[in-house]
């Protein structure tokens, strides 16, 4: 088990670098530049700018700065936020964004597998029909539109919750959390179902009611480690995807979380934030990913007999 | 023990039966056929809308403005007095072919990739899947304005743009999927019977990781539909006047206080092809789960 | 157990545990500590007035900042700033500034000339990158320092004759340049402080934040949450600190406009630095509406680039012009808060009225078109027009689209574009039609006209005419009276226009939702906000009821 994880960590190195190379380039190949402007700006501004950045440089000698900068640990200034690192700024936006996505992952984990879990026991039943739609209907539910939703009916009308912030009142937490983990809750209701009802026909799971145990043992002693296995390897990906989807939510209530940074830096052509937040992201990723492949061979007992072996 | 019967048995079957005995399952299963037929009904309206549809697409009357549903506008009108059933019908094109090409797109890469990585293990697993990592970690929105300036605009790229984003999840599942049942008797017994690897990932191990692929499927055509709205923001996908469900929804979704019916029916469109869609993909499921028949 | 139940449950179960309060607005909070809360559109870049561009970074740097003037936010006239009062020389070339005796910044430091002298030179530097240094062109010199050809800045026209008096010299008399000493680049900045964390030019520095930064405004810097909020409190040495009545401003970056529109709805702002364009009818119904609208200066137009056929005839360019019923669009799509515009230049800009040479006519429009060779758009070889991906530019391109449709029988194809490829679009006049907004950086007609001189950076279209670049360039700045060079002005205008190298569409209109508590706040065509005498009345809240 130990060497797996330990191998996977080696291949982490040049997953990270291959992503670091492509992003590079490929934001420099994209039109437009950080320094372009509505109104047009003059030549030796623009040569100045590009000269305090490093742009100056051929693109080859940049690329070795930069990567010789990470290996500091230093991801540089910001183009779009002067006077501010990269490191200062992913710092500032971490917290929020990572509180946000683990409330969501609890709302999806929780209230999606619960669901999926139930609707499978008694498959084409009223137990089944009423929360799969409802799961269904989450997943129809851009988080554009529930978040507007929710703040017009928690937020305007009962005057209930706050309509924005992150902490600065009580209860400003719960909308934002409801609205970013309602799409991962129902695609969790829908492959939490799914992979029981595959495993519910499983030889072992049969052997097990054979046995004569209850059924609730049968359920969680046996189906829900095979069950769950595909919602683990979505949620893995998608835990990491959290950060770029968490961007709509913390516009919407105004949360200063890094989502508004990755998806701007984008817009803004901010070259080292861009590259900064993707050097992140794919670090989240791999951990994820590896996390999920773990946890998916410790819930599946033939998987992890293989890992004992090797 | 069951296991091997019925491997002998999946063995003995030429692949048509398998469907055949599907589809007879199926037509008893009325909820997977209430599906069938709402999906069969869109794409026919979808087919034939240019000429069915009651107004013109891009026709105008901007003093008429936005208006509620009427006897002449069944839905209601948009801000440009645009008839709103004639958008929904131009829309449901661009969103069922964008939703079913582009879903389509990942499910062959995807499973395919997965079943392969998941099947061969080892050193070429590490590849494929360190592979999926570096494309989900790249920032997806200069990836698509790049293609776009590289490209251009068509609907041909956008399914391509989509469907490439959408695979990789997909080829996670599958290849988690196939991991599980190699380990299991029946396909170590195909082993032993000395099937080619291809045999043995097309025959047994795609049909038995279905499950959760047609789950997954079914939800990547809305979320697909949507994406596809975002992309169009993003300046690719489909341009005004045309216009597609997403689009509608988030257009809708801006002015929802002032005028719900614009999200109401385009939300309504895309709810009622989910459910037929998850309907008629258990049924699907269930007609196709050769083990659990026997309950 | 359903999903739903144990979700409202939830939500429930959290309004128990916060007894459903949720705390005081920040409106009744504010009106009672006299700080005023205001939706900011996003984060600011930075706080260093020679480094930022943009609306947000105005609104705060001014609070914290002082130029020599100050505008009056009714009258738009000038007032004492950093400066206490000046004077011009005979021949208008030469401005002589004296100081606010008790000028001092927030550590007590008095503010003297010097530190204009030294502040012009860094916001001028080459190294530093000021995007916004072209506003101090007019002072003799600053052009040749700020590009490069002149390496003295001993020699850019701007000099302390002692601490207390500033002269400045200009190339040419500019009528519109006190206008410009409250523009943030013309800021003085802290020089200690700033050689403390660094060069001068230096953008990479800390001195612009909390507990380093060091100002000359009425307020200093108090709070700094990156994405959160910006919170400014009142400077102790300010000189005219006895007038201000606010303790505090608080700045939100409100990205979203229809969330910072709910926040207002919930008493959460007092300000909101824009409407949606939907929310408008409902909000001015509302008794008492705290929908606040305005002529704003800016033109909203369209580009069109005279390089690449059809749009190289004018009569076609003209023909698409015309065909435009400007007036059902303001209505209709922008809810009657703009004006149609038929000239660059907005009208009334400091009492200039520019021409109106057409009027939306279908028939000449479509005589035109076939005049070009294309009768009723028979082999028309199509049009596309681009605009970067924004609701109401949609909305406008898919009007005039079909306008143009309707009237002449022609297609336009739509094209939106994420900005920076939009940028580059256009200044690359990789185009055909491109969606273009102009605000004005100082009241006056040449701020709209110069663009369209040859080869100028925000031209844009190809058009190009000696005559007109004479009239600009030469002429009206040799203008005697300001009735001479408006008549100049109206020339090269009407040149432009019959050229037709742009499409006009509307005049910009500012829009606010303002607390019925605030004071001191009046709409202005700069939509100018003066923190000086803004007051905040302690009015009861009531509820917003939409519709």
């Amino acid at each position: 088990m130990w060497r797996f994880i330990a191998g996977r960590l080696l291949q982490a190195i040049p997953v990270i670098l291959a992503v670091i190379t492509v992003t590079f380039f490929l934001v420099r190949v994209a039109p437009g530049g950080p320094f372009d402007s509505e109104k047009a700006v003059i030549p030796e501004v623009k040569a100045a700018l590009e000269a305090q950045y490093r742009l100056d440089l051929p693109l080859g000698q940049q690329y070795l700065a930069y990567l010789a900068d990470l290996a500091k640990g230093e991801l540089g200034p910001s183009f779009k936020y002067p006077g501010r690192s990269v490191n200062e700024l992913i710092a500032a936006g971490l917290p929020a964004t990572a509180e946000l996505g683990a409330y969501a992952l609890l709302v999806a984990v929780v209230l999606g597998g619960l669901a999926g879990v139930i609707a499978s026991l008694k498959p084409n039943s009223a137990q089944d029909y009423i929360p799969m739609s409802v799961a269904m209907i989450g997943i129809c539910m851009p988080t554009f539109l529930l978040g507007p939703l929710l703040v017009l009916l928690f937020g305007i009308h009962l005057e209930w919750l706050p309509v924005a912030g992150w902490g600065d009142m009580p209860g400003d937490k719960i909308l934002p959390s409801l609205t970013l983990g309602a799409a991962y809750a129902a695609y969790t209701a829908r492959l939490s179902r799914a992979g029981m009802l595959e495993v519910m026909s499983q030889d072992y799971i049969r052997t097990a009611r054979a046995k004569g145990l209850p059924e609730w043992q049968v359920v969680t002693r046996h189906a829900l480690r095979g069950g769950l296995i595909p919602v683990v390897a979505f949620l893995g990906p998608a835990f990491a995807g959290l950060l770029a989807g968490s961007f709509v939510v913390e516009t919407i209530f105004q949360i200063p979380g890094l989502g508004r940074f990755y998806v701007q830096a984008a817009f803004n052509r901010d070259y080292t934030m861009i590259l900064g937040t993707t050097v992140f992201l794919s670090t989240l990723i791999v951990l994820f990913n590896l996390l999920s492949d773990v946890l998916a061979a410790w819930l599946n007992p033939r998987l992890r007999a293989q890992f004992g072996e090797a | 023990m069951t296991a091997t019967t019925i491997t002998d048995a999946t063995l003995a079957e030429q692949g048509t039966s398998l469907w055949q005995d599907a589809w007879r399952r199926l037509r008893k299963n009325r909820l997977a056929l209430f599906g069938l037929a709402v999906l069969s009904t869109f794409i026919v309206i979808a087919l034939v809308t240019p000429w069915i549809a009651p107004y013109a697409y891009d026709a105008q009357n901007l003093d008429l403005g936005a208006s509620p549903p009427s006897a002449e506008h069944w839905l209601g009108t948009d801000i440009f007095g645009r008839d709103l059933l004639t958008q929904i019908m131009f829309g449901g094109r661009i969103s069922l072919a964008v939703g079913f090409v582009a879903t389509a797109v990942a499910l062959v890469i995807g499973v395919t990739w997965g079943a392969v990585a998941g099947y061969m293990g080892g050193r070429v697993d590490a590849v494929m899947m360190r592979l999926v990592d570096i494309l989900y970690a790249l920032p997806f929105m200069i990836f698509i304005v790049l293609l776009m300036v590289v490209f251009g605009r068509n609907l041909l790229l956008l399914f391509l743009a989509i469907g490439a984003v959408e695979w990789l999840t997909m080829a996670r599942i599958m290849r988690g999927q196939v991991q599980s049942l190699r380990q299991q008797e029946f396909v170590e017994a195909a082993i032993s019977l000395g099937l080619s690897p291809a045999t043995i990932v097309r025959r047994h191990l795609v049909p038995n990781a279905l499950g959760p692929i047609i789950v997954y499927t079914t939800l990547t055509i809305p979320s697909v539909m949507l994406l596809e709205a975002f992309l169009s923001f993003l300046g690719l996908g489909v341009q005004p006047p045309a216009t597609s469900w997403g689009l509608l929804i988030s257009y809708g979704a801006e002015t929802m206080e002032e005028y719900p019916w614009l999200l109401i029916f385009p939300g309504a469109a895309l709810t009622l092809t989910l459910f037929s869609l998850n309907f008629l993909g258990d049924g699907l499921r269930d007609a196709l789960d050769v083990r659990g028949s026997g309950d | 157990m359903n999903p739903v139940f144990s979700l409202s449950a939830r939500v429930f179960l959290a309004c128990t545990l916060v007894a459903c309060s949720t705390g005081e607005s920040n409106v009744g909070q504010g009106n009672r500590e006299g700080v005023f809360h205001v939706g900011n559109g996003s984060e600011p870049q930075g706080l260093d007035p020679h480094v930022v561009t943009g609306v947000p970074e105005s609104k705060i740097i001014d609070t914290l900042f002082e130029g020599l003037t100050r505008k009056n936010p009714w009258t738009l006239e000038p007032e004492p700033g950093a400066a206490a009062s000046w004077e011009f020389s005979e021949d208008l070339r030469v401005i002589t500034f004296y100081m606010q005796p008790e000028g001092r910044w927030s550590n007590g430091d008095p503010v003297t000339a010097h530190d204009f002298v030294w502040s012009w030179r860094r916001a001028l530097d080459p190294a530093m990158g000021n995007l916004y240094a072209y506003m101090l062109y007019p002072v003799e010199n600053a052009e040749a320092y700020a590009t490069g050809k002149l390496s003295d800045p001993e020699q850019v026209g701007v000099r302390a004759l002692d601490d207390m008096t500033l002269q400045v010299t200009l190339n040419a008399p500019t009528p519109y340049f006190l206008q410009l000493m409250d523009h943030y680049s013309s800021y003085a900045v802290h020089r200690a402080t700033i050689e403390r964390f660094g060069k001068s030019t230096d953008r990479f520095t800390q001195w612009t934040r909390v507990g380093n930064i060091v100002t000359n405004g009425p307020f200093q810097l108090k709070e700094w949450q990156l994405n959160r909020r910006i919170a400014v409190e009142r400077n102790p040495h300010y000189w005219d600190a006895d007038v201000l009545r606010l303790n505090g401003v608080v700045f939100y970056p409100t990205e979203n406009i229809v969330s910072e529109e709910r926040m207002f709805r919930v008493h959460q702002l007092h300000y909101t630095g824009d409407v949606p364009l939907n929310k408008i009818p409902a909000y001015r119904k509302l008794p008492n509406t705290p929908f606040v609208e305005a002529p704003f200066l800016g033109t909203y137009f369209y580009l069109l680039n005279t390089e690449r056929p059809p749009l190289d005839d004018v009569l076609v360019r003209r023909a698409l012009s015309l065909a435009v019923d400007r007036e059902a669009v303001t209505r209709n799509v922008l809810y009657g808060s703009n004006n149609p515009a038929y000239s660059i230049t907005p009208p009334g800009t400091l009492g200039y009225q520019p021409p109106q040479l057409f009027s939306y006519d279908p028939a000449e429009a479509r005589r035109l078109l076939a005049e070009a060779g294309y009768p009723e758009g028979a082999g028309w070889p199509g049009l596309e027009l681009i605009y970067n991906t924004s609701e109401s530019h949609r909305k406008i391109a898919v009007a005039l689209q079909q306008m143009w449709k309707d009237v002449l029988n022609i297609e336009v194809t739509l094209s939106n574009q994420e900005w920076k490829v939009y940028l580059d679009s256009v200044s690359e006049m990789n185009f055909q039609i491109a969606r273009r907004g102009w605000i004005g950086d100082y009241v006056d007609p040449n701020n709209f006209l110069d663009m369209y001189i040859s080869g100028g950076g925000n031209n844009n279209t190809g058009f190009s005419d000696p005559v007109y670049d004479d009239l600009i360039l030469q002429q009206a700045p040799r203008a005697a009276t300001e009735e001479e060079r408006f008549a100049l002005f109206y020339e090269a205008e009407t040149r432009l226009m019959e050229q037709m190298p742009i499409i006009p569409i509307y005049t910009y209109a500012s829009k606010h939702l303002v607390h019925p508590s605030v004071r001191g706040l009046p709409p202005n065509l700069m939509d100018f906000i003066n923190v000086k005498y803004i007051y905040l009345d302690d009015v009861p809240l009531t509820e917003i009821e939409l519709e």
